[in-house]
């Protein structure tokens, strides 16, 4: 987590802009907070708060530390331009796990756990590890074949199954 | 005398063959879980928690109580071989540690670190037996004010004693209490900022967050920074375990002190994370060799890790008799309870004695047995770090997925794990602190009910937070403590300094 402070080569995302759009987004997330509660009444009725009441003041706190927050970064535009939060080289590789894994998720719910699992792990190991073709695929099936026969077997907990899952026979 | 005799039952109960064997497994697999990254005490407690669902609750709780003590122990083990802090607590350990495993001193410090550990684990395990019936017993008479009460010092705490800046901690707080109020409000039943999703019906489930924010986001993080583990080998001799023992009880007053800040921060939820950096501090302080600090300093290793393990220990103190979580691991193992049926609470000691007693006799067994599965075992961990991360990534990623899925055998779920995971990243990354969020949507239903039921009584009138001495202690105490920071900024203003403003 340490902060790279040095202008690094290459392309960057600054910190300056993510603190910015996080906050904005916190302040969003409270306008939502705020807009519904306001539907289904946020006032103090005579028995105490209404549903509402709780959610608006959460909504109104994540709007104020929202806004506090892009506010504080946007005084500090100048001071922090040199902050980076992730350089493009090093962001690579974070993407390289964050798409495979939306893929697998998006998987998982097509064709069941265990194939997708294979898949994942196989093309993992394959374009990010450059493994060979047999320890790939050792690793790959026997992963999930344990988890199979501790998850559907041993402790009874099914898991999304697919077609090849169904073939098998479960 | 009758919370001994309760005491010697409890280890009856735990030392049936079944359950030791719960232990054991708990233990290894808690030592895996802190050895490898991305997988912590939270979310590999989330991820097994499904599993124990057709468990009977005592040997559920104390196989899962076993994880959570392994993996305290299995971050010290990266710490100082690999200079990677296998979990946020022991980050501090990783200050000497390496510096005496470069040295080539590495059994030394994994001894004392072990041993440390098990110290301030016991200590706060005996605090547990002793105090623990007696808070149960005072806060039978606690009505929703005094709960209301006792969870705004909970939160005021992250805010008055948290590393980070005050306005991220409120905001990532506020985002879990925003979370959890989405769904059926239970206590009129109306629908709240669910937008017309159905699928929002249920509301977010902390396990969810935990996996997704402490599992996803950690691997993400660790591949960015591109971990290759290259390691100091990690034998241990016996003779240098006898040698380092023989040398710690030199340590006395540091691990005292250490023992008494861990516990008061497991207590008050600070958690083991900031204890242990509070330790160090203290420990260098009053140190009579300061400067050798941070080149290898066996004390330097016993600091944190006696505190990061006492606090973590003491953590399970309020949230079993109080039900009030004080660190996201306490909050699973807290969801576990309500999952299998038991309600957390002063009531558990009254009408789950073998639950509860055996708990606590399992939390001393699995100590002792954990400090000599890791003393013995080191090398075996060490090896399984050096397995590339292009194969362990992948593998976390599936079981993290596999434990998502399994809370309510929903497929939104393990979406929204990935959604977490990206959150949590980015939140790591701005120094968002992450716990505070997590118990927000733990206790934020808790709160909000404490609350509304305490205005249902007074019919509206915030003066029954007030209203007598406990309940108005709690809450002004919260109060001081909510506006600490504020307060020390003020001063350093006042003083000409400039003032490290937050956000």
């Amino acid at each position: 987590m340490a902060e790279k402070n040095d202008a690094s080569p290459g392309a960057v995302i600054q910190t300056r802009w993510m603190e910015v759009a996080v906050g904005l987004l916190i302040a969003l997330l409270g306008l939502l907070a705020v807009v519904d509660s306001h539907r289904v009444g946020a006032a103090w009725a005579e028995d105490g708060p209404q549903s509402g009441y709780f959610p608006n003041i959460i909504g109104w706190i994540l709007i104020a530390c929202g806004l506090w927050v892009a506010f504080q970064q946007a005084r500090r535009w100048r001071q922090d331009g040199a902050k980076v939060f992730v350089t493009l080289q090093d962001f690579k590789p974070v993407l390289a796990m964050v798409l495979p894994t939306i893929g697998y998720v998006i998987l998982i719910g097509l064709i069941g756990i265990y194939v997708s699992s294979i898949i994942f792990i196989a093309g993992f190991m394959l374009f990010q590890g450059k493994y060979r073709w047999l320890p790939t695929l050792l690793i790959s099936v026997s992963v999930p074949v344990a988890l199979f026969v501790l998850f559907e077997i041993w402790f009874l907990v099914p898991l999304p199954k697919g077609p090849v899952e169904h073939l098998l026979g479960y | 005398m009758e919370d001994i005799g309760n005491l010697m039952h409890g280890f009856a109960v735990a030392l049936t063959w079944k359950n030791t064997v719960f232990m054991f497994v708990g233990i290894l697999l808690g030592v895996l879980i802190g050895v490898l990254p991305g997988l912590g005490g939270a979310n590999g407690i989330a991820i097994l928690l499904p599993l124990t669902f057709s468990m009977p609750p005592t040997s559920a709780i104390i196989m899962l109580s076993c994880i959570y003590w392994g993996a305290l122990f299995g971050g010290a083990i990266t710490s100082v071989l690999f200079n990677i802090p296998g979990e946020p607590w022991s980050v501090a350990t990783t200050f000497d540690g390496y510096p005496m495993a470069q040295k080539g001193r590495a059994g030394e410090a994994l001894t004392a670190a072990f041993t440390s550990s098990f110290v301030g684990a016991f200590f706060a395990i005996v605090l547990i037996t002793f105090l623990a019936p007696l808070v149960a017993k005072f806060a039978l008479q606690f009505g929703p004010p005094e709960y209301f009460a006792i969870q705004f010092l909970t939160f005021a705490s992250f805010v008055g004693m948290g590393r980070e800046p005050p306005v991220k901690t409120i905001a990532s707080m506020m985002i879990g209490f925003a979370l959890a109020a989405v769904g059926i409000d239970t206590v009129t039943g109306t629908l709240r900022m669910t937008y017309g999703l159905p699928t929002l019906l249920q509301g977010f489930d902390f396990l969810i967050a935990v996996i997704g924010l402490f599992g996803l986001g950690e691997i993400f993080l660790t591949m960015e920074e591109g971990l290759s583990f290259k390691g100091k080998s990690g034998r241990i001799d016996p003779k240098v375990v006898l040698k380092t023992w023989a040398e710690l009880p030199r340590y006395w007053a540091t691990s005292l002190r250490s023992c008494v800040i861990g516990c008061w921060m497991g207590i008050t939820p600070g958690g083991a994370t900031p204890a242990s950096f509070m330790s160090y501090g203290m420990a260098r302080r009053f140190a009579k060799r300061k400067e050798k600090f941070g080149e290898g300093e066996i004390e330097g290793v016993v600091a944190p890790e006696t505190a990061a393990h006492a606090a973590g220990t003491s953590a399970l103190l309020p949230m079993l008799t109080l039900g009030i979580p004080g660190s996201p691991t306490a909050a699973v193992l807290l969801g576990g309870l309500l999952i299998w049926g038991l309600q957390p609470g002063p009531l558990l000691f009254v009408e789950k004695k073998d639950f509860v007693w055996g708990l606590i006799a399992s939390m001393y067994l699995g100590n002792i047995v954990g400090l000599l599965v890791v003393l013995t075992t080191v090398p075996w961990w060490a090896s399984i770090l050096r397995i590339p991360f292009a194969i362990i990534a992948p593998i976390i990623v599936v079981i993290c997925a596999i434990g998502a899925y399994t809370v309510h055998n929903n497929m939104f779920d393990v979406v929204m794990m990935v959604v977490f995971g990206v959150v949590g990243y980015v939140f790591k990354k701005l120094k968002y602190p992450l716990a505070p969020f997590v118990l927000a949507l733990v206790l934020g239903d808790m709160a909000e009910t404490a609350f509304r039921q305490s205005m249902l009584v007074s019919g509206g009138n915030v003066g029954v937070f007030w209203s007598n001495w406990l309940v108005g202690s709690i809450v002004t105490l919260g109060i001081v403590i909510l506006l600490w920071p504020m307060m020390v900024a003020l001063r350093e203003r006042a003083r000409g300094r400039p003032a490290g403003t937050g956000a």
